[in-house]
């Protein structure tokens, strides 16, 4: 399966995925600029993506934890996620995510 | 000058759970060491970032929380009581000493000045920082009517401060603040707060008696002149763009890692970490080190048992610049009477 992923320049990469990663960790080991601090520990909000709206009813919904760790990022909207919180599936088959600002690394 | 110098063998810059088990290493070894943390806790990453989320790969430890981490680890160190320079940042080094018998002097943002053979850079993703709003033309503000932290309360009296954030920290100075300020609001993403029940209890009192605004918003941009605030602009889906009026800002979105000063302390940086070599975890710099996920060889995995390893090695060459005359005896804890000594276990 594979990832669209639009990175800050707004430029689209296709990334191939294997099946029950964390989109997160997709796009850290193609290395598009993402800081995902915590690695994974939903800890962070440094890998804020917005989910494009075609893909947003498909993913598991966010958790608590996910909502409360939102507010340390910016510029939320109704797309937005942390990217550590979605794991890839068969069905996810080209979802697009675009990532947000403030998730570059320093 | 050199009266308030504080003299120790070894400084560790990071109070980590890497910086920490370093102080064991180095201990064992006869080695005392100061510690320097921008944080108010020892801990790192353990106690800042996940202090109650479960760690199972330590070894012969099932699972531990960050924090449960951290107290045994202190714990552990206890013997050899390292002193702690917390809430500084370590901000300047130099060598008063020579190329080859190195003398490291580390000034903090607080001015604490340690001098030692031996610097350990165990600093993780680099120090902890606010998180800065990624909002254009935000600098000119910063530190005249926009802060990240509150030093002095009395600095905030008679000012028309917007405060923005849902965590503790937003909710303390909203309370705290309120009775000092001319005017004061309080701007969060949605109307739901992380913050302790308390404190978002007060903060609902105080809107309810018109004595604070609360707006469910989220800020887009400043407006004013020459680094003076004069409103914010907020965007909510009720209003969409608005501007409030006030006259200083306090943004409270939580920490993030910067690498920060130490990428002008002389050492080689790639990719924001410090390339070390493989038996001695020793920097470009001689009597520099650098372990734990600061540090960068080929194969580096970024987990804590790695940084204890590489502490352990380290402690190796560090004795060797702390104690040049000595002859280092390697011996094991469970056998040595000497260790046991030194770990206040002696029978």
């Amino acid at each position: 399966m594979h990832l669209l992923v639009r990175d800050q320049s707004g430029q689209v990469h296709e990334l191939e995925a294997p099946e029950g990663w964390r989109v997160m960790e997709v796009i850290r080991d193609y290395g598009l600029p993402i800081k995902a601090e915590c690695g994974g520990a939903c800890a962070c909000a440094t890998c804020h993506v917005y989910v494009d709206d075609a893909w947003r009813d498909k993913l598991v919904a966010p958790s608590e934890e996910e909502i409360e760790m939102l507010d340390g990022a910016f510029e939320i909207d109704e797309r937005s996620r942390l990217s550590c919180q979605i794991l890839t599936r068969e069905d996810l088959d080209g979802l697009l995510v675009t990532l947000a600002p403030g998730s570059e690394p320093a | 000058m050199s009266d308030h110098v504080i003299s120790t063998d070894v400084i560790v810059v990071g109070a980590g759970p890497v910086g920490l088990f370093a102080v064991f290493e180095l201990g064992l070894l006869d080695m005392k060491c100061h510690l320097v943390d921008i944080l108010d806790k020892p801990g790192g990453q353990c106690a800042e970032l996940y202090p109650e989320k479960p760690i199972y790969d330590i070894p012969a430890i099932p699972a531990c929380t960050g924090q449960e981490l951290t107290d045994r680890l202190m714990d552990q160190i206890r013997p050899f009581d390292p002193t702690f320079h917390l809430h500084q940042m370590a901000e300047k080094l130099e060598n008063v000493g020579s190329e080859e018998a190195p003398r490291w002097r580390l000034t903090t943002s607080t001015g604490t000045v340690l001098e030692a053979p031996v610097l350990v850079i165990a600093a993780g993703g680099g120090s902890f920082v606010p998180k800065k709003p990624p909002i254009k033309d935000i600098e000119p503000f910063e530190g005249k009517s926009v802060f990240y932290a509150v030093r002095r309360m009395e600095d905030f009296r008679r000012k028309r401060i917007l405060i923005a954030g849902g965590g503790d920290s937003a909710l303390d100075w909203t309370i705290n603040l309120h009775p000092l300020a001319t005017s004061l609001a309080l701007v969060h993403r949605r109307d739901d707060f992380r913050a302790a029940p308390a404190s978002v209890n007060d903060m609902r009192r105080l809107v309810a008696d018109g004595k604070m605004d609360l707006h469910i918003a989220q800020i887009k941009g400043l407006k004013g002149h020459n680094g003076n605030l004069e409103a914010v602009t907020l965007h909510s889906k009720e209003k969409g763009e608005h501007d409030i009026e006030c006259d200083t800002l306090l943004a409270f979105y939580g920490l993030t890692m910067k690498l920060g000063p130490v990428a002008e302390f002389g050492l080689n940086i790639h990719e924001n970490l410090i390339p070390v070599d493989t038996e001695k975890f020793e920097t470009n710099q001689k009597g520099i080190f650098a372990i734990g996920d600061i540090n960068y060889y080929p194969g580096k995995l970024k987990l804590i048992l790695s940084g204890f390893h590489e502490g352990a090695l380290m402690a190796q060459q560090a004795f060797r610049y702390v104690f040049p005359d000595r002859k280092l005896r390697f011996q094991y804890t469970t056998s040595s009477t000497s260790l046991h000594d030194k770990l206040g276990v002696a029978g």
